[in-house]
């Protein structure tokens, strides 16, 4: 069907701005291919039904929103406690100098430019190409405009048990920034390598995350996107698990005018495990979307989707989450639960939770509430001696508890535990 | 119907739930035509066929301009996709949009001069268009008091009504029964006023094609405070091929008042498919409650997928008054594709709204189905309860919309949709929709068995059942509790289906 006028000249004018990355044979083939699916899509408008709760202009715009940059004053940057190999971005460009040099056994790490500047690489049967199978029966169109024009990134390959985390770490420094990254990793076979992201990157950020998890590989993701109000972010990632692997995703949202994280993971082996959770906090001028798509293709294998949103003054939370259970994938566990706290009476939630199943033995269930805190808990409290503001704090916490512990490095939960802890104080009506 | 091997029966799934699905869904039992002679309005629709139509039930300018803007708009419009359904493109100019028996040509006045041939047919089906007492094959009825056991008919054969039964004794009670052609006629103001008024004119494809073209249907006036003194019903009947069915009923409860009202179909087997585009508007006034029960049972086309009919159905009520209060029970078997959504609009405040539903689909039958719920008053009040079934090579979607608008404050939702699969060749589908926007009310959606109260879970438990002897009573018995809510009329479906258990459900 041909697209609508408005939305080819939405499409055409962003493109004509940007460049891609100069690189060899498979690279400008594999951005050729992203340009030609988008321009078939077109980029998202907001009459469709994928974008029905979250408004794409922002993020399809030529140019971005300015954001102002934000400084917490005297606080410890997130994650700073835990030994890591940093990799440090200033506005989606990799900074050689704030990072670390990574030698670690069972890893390697090259940035896409010098990669792709190679006639043949690794990265070459997977960059672009779980993006591509993504796109099905969904169309995400950023993330294909995002493997055309991804100006920065890294491939990084793990072979064995990695003793440390990879960690990057995305600083926001100019308020007209536009970054595009996209990151390809591959965990082999037996390998095991943890993920770790914070940082709010640039004014607007496109990021795409492809990953491909061998047979018994295991893959741990936890990403706090930056405190800054104005940011606008729009990520995704793409998983493909082998037989008996296992994905873990957290994210912590607090802040951010608007960001919509996608995660799109394919179970393609028998008795693989997929877990994605996350928490966000608005207040005020504050979208955050959650889409997900969990594909079953495989028997015996695990799903589960925990997303928590506590929203107050306006703040809109958004989930979209679907298990698809595709014939033959039988014994199938999916699980899904979204819910939100509204805090108060100007917040609000929107969620299509969606099942879609074609196996018979299969146990797959979804749930999703929202509401205010529960009055007789807080009564309770309130009737032990706890003061109003810090029984809805710890009420809000528990809230929140069943998200975090999908978290398995305790250190790292009781971390973002703490921080959702501050925020909640720092907020207190 | 294709045979069910032990090896399709899973554990967790009784037996007799698998029987019941395919003996309900598999042979279909008024799969004959009534051989009578009928005229059509030539094929296909356009502005002529429209003011045909009008002409033919005598309408006044207003209701063919009416019409006409309509098929404007539905010109411009185009089919929607985004329902989980598949089936080849329909031509809306190859149907014929008018059929009726040759003896309706001067409309009988009473019962008596009904061509007997069409009162056969209704009584084959189990239809009494005799002011009888009692219902055919209900059991237990003659033990009813007979206050209790009427139940006035009206009787839509293809495009027309053939004739509306105790339409007397219902006029000594203040409520006007009669078929929608007479309505425009008769009560000219109270059509004007609530036709278009909950399902407007250009609502949807399908509801926009209904709006020009209709041909029939029913009409209710409750008024106020009056309590209905027996049970409404019309049956739809498709005789005719190649003729589509565009039904239209209003039902308006006024303040304080009280109806039931049921709605049976049925279709002869063909192996062209057949369309059916209703719909049904209901006005709930202040303190006024409306229950309107379905059993849909349109021919489903054979074991290969062949014929059927395709259901496109726009059903909404709007509670407009505080404290008023609707409920949709719905059972549909029937129908190659089915596209319906009962809806709520919760406008009044305390105002409330309930859809039970029982879908099953077989062979090769396509069902999306679901309801609204549109919370617009403080307090207004949700149940949603939806159980899906789906077996050989069917497809079944629950899709459902939430919505509590920033003014609907302290209102409440409840929504549980649990599937059940029976082979490994059918999907199940759910697709809600969940929209909060202010932070007093509660919505809970839920889409497991498990969730079975835990308070008459350890009652059972207590008095020795193991936990699963437990989990199935209660599981039963909530079924039963949805079936319960079927009138008394539709108790022989209902006793079948009550053999359903939904152990083994997925979300």
């Amino acid at each position: 069907m041909a697209l609508p006028q408005a939305k080819l000249d939405a499409t055409e004018a962003r493109l004509a701005a940007l460049t891609p990355l100069a690189g060899g044979a498979w690279l400008t083939a594999a951005q050729d291919q992203a340009v030609a699916r988008l321009r078939a899509m077109g980029l998202p408008g907001r009459r469709d039904e994928y974008w029905r709760y979250t408004r794409p202009d922002r993020l399809i715009s030529v140019e971005p929103t300015p954001a102002s940059v934000f400084k917490a004053k005297d606080e410890t940057p997130i994650f700073d406690a835990f030994d890591a190999i940093k990799l440090v971005f200033v506005d989606g460009v990799f900074s050689p100098d704030l990072s670390d040099q990574p030698a670690v056994d069972g890893l390697e790490i090259e940035r896409l430019s010098d990669a792709g500047a190679k006639d043949i690489h690794w990265a070459k049967d997977l960059y672009g190409v779980l993006e591509a199978r993504g796109q099905n029966p969904v169309e995400r169109p950023l993330a294909a405009l995002n493997t055309a024009y991804a100006q920065d990134g890294f491939l990084i390959r793990a072979t064995g048990k990695v003793s440390k985390p990879v960690r990057m770490i995305y600083l926001h420094e100019s308020t007209t920034s536009d970054a595009i990254l996209h990151h390809v990793i591959k965990v082999e076979e037996g390998a095991d390598l943890t993920v770790i992201e914070n940082g709010p990157a640039a004014a607007r950020f496109n990021k795409v995350m492809e990953v491909d998890v061998a047979d018994t590989g295991a893959f741990h993701h936890i990403r706090a996107q930056g405190r800054d109000h104005e940011r606008q972010a729009a990520t995704h990632i793409f998983a493909r698990l082998g037989r008996e692997s296992l994905f873990k995703s957290f994210t912590l949202t607090a802040n951010g005018v608007l960001t919509r994280n996608e995660v799109v993971i394919e179970l393609t082996g028998d008795d693989a495990s997929a877990h994605v959770a996350g928490c966000a906090l608005g207040d005020g001028d504050f979208l955050h979307d959650d889409t997900v798509f969990i594909t079953h293709d495989a028997v015996n294998c695990e799903s589960r989707q925990v997303f928590k949103k506590v929203l107050r003054n306006g703040a809109t939370g958004v989930f979209q989450g679907k298990i698809l259970v595709k014939q033959g994938a039988q014994k199938t566990d999916g699980y899904q639960i979204s819910q939100s706290l509204l805090l108060d009476d100007d917040a609000q939630f929107l969620a299509k939770p969606e099942l879609e199943i074609y196996a018979d033995d299969v146990a797959c269930s979804h749930g999703s509430t929202s509401g205010a805190l529960d009055e007789t808990a807080l009564f309770y409290l309130r009737s032990r001696g706890v003061p109003v503001k810090q029984a809805t704090d710890m009420l809000t916490l528990a809230f929140l508890a069943e998200a975090i512990e999908e978290i398995a490095d305790e250190a790292i939960a009781d971390e973002i535990h703490d921080r959702l802890a501050a925020w909640l104080q720092r907020r207190r009506g | 119907m294709a045979q069910l091997d032990e090896s399709q029966i899973r554990e967790g799934v009784d037996r007799e739930t698998v029987e019941t699905v395919q003996s309900m869904a598999g042979k279909y039992k008024y799969g004959w035509e009534t051989e009578i002679e009928m005229e059509y309005a030539p094929k296909g629709v356009n502005d002529d066929i429209v003011r045909l139509i009008s002409g033919k039930n005598e309408e006044p300018e207003w209701m063919t301009d009416w019409r006409l803007q309509a098929l404007a708009r539905w010109q411009q419009m185009k089919e929607p996709k985004w329902a989980m359904v598949n089936y080849p493109e329909i031509d809306f100019q190859d149907q014929y949009y008018y059929a009726r028996p040759k003896s309706m040509e001067t409309k009988p006045k009473s019962l008596d001069e009904v061509d007997p041939k069409l009162l056969a047919t209704y009584e084959k089906l189990g239809i009494p268009l005799k002011e009888q007492m009692i219902l055919a094959g209900v059991e237990g009825a003659e033990d009813m008091p007979a206050e209790g056991r009427k139940v006035a008919v009206d009787a839509v054969f293809d495009s027309v009504s053939v004739g509306t039964t105790f339409q007397a004794e219902l006029k000594k009670a203040g409520v006007i029964f009669c078929s929608i052609s007479e309505a425009i006629r008769e009560h000219p103001e109270l059509v004007k006023k609530y036709l278009g008024s909950v399902v407007p004119q250009s609502d949807n494809f399908y509801a926009t094609l209904n709006s020009a073209v209709f041909s029939d249907g029913s009409f209710v006036y409750v008024p106020p405070g009056v309590r209905c003194p027996m049970e409404l019903s019309t049956y739809f009947r498709i005789n005719a091929e190649n003729t589509g069915q565009f039904e239209r009923t209003l039902i308006i409860a006024d303040k304080g008042s009280y109806v039931s009202y049921l709605e049976g179909c049925t279709a002869p087997q063909r192996d062209t498919a057949q369309l059916h585009a209703a719909v049904v508007e209901i006005i709930v006034e202040e303190d006024a409650e409306v229950k309107y029960s379905t059993v849909q049972n349109w021919y489903p086309g054979d074991e290969n997928g062949k014929g059927g009919i395709y259901n496109f159905v726009t059903k909404r009520a709007d509670c407009r008054g505080d404290r008023s209060k609707v409920m949709w029970t719905q059972v549909e078997t029937g129908s190659a594709v089915t596209w319906k959504y009962p809806s709520c609009i919760l406008r009044g405040d305390d105002s409330q709204g309930e859809f039970y539903s029982i879908a099953i689909t077989n062979n090769w039958q396509q069902a999306d189905t679901g309801t609204k719920m549109v919370h617009l008053g403080k307090n207004t009040r949700s149940r949603i309860v939806s159980k899906g079934i789906s077996a050989g090579h069917a497809q079944n979607t629950y899709r459902g919309l939430v919505s509590m608008h920033p003014k609907a404050k302290n209102s409440r939702n409840y929504t549980q949709c649990d599937s059940l699969l029976i082979g490994d060749q059918c999907g199940a589908h759910t697709v809600p929709y969940i929209e909060v926007k202010n932070n007093s009310s509660r919505v809970e959606h839920e889409a497991t068995t498990s969730k079975v109260d835990d308070d008459q879970l350890f009652y059972c438990r207590s008095r020795g059942m193991d936990e699963e002897e437990a989990v199935a009573l209660v599981v039963n018995g909530f079924c039963k509790e949805v079936l319960q809510a079927l009138p008394m009329e539709f108790a022989m479906e209902a006793q079948q289906l009550v053999a359903i258990s939904l152990e083994g459900s997925v979300g």
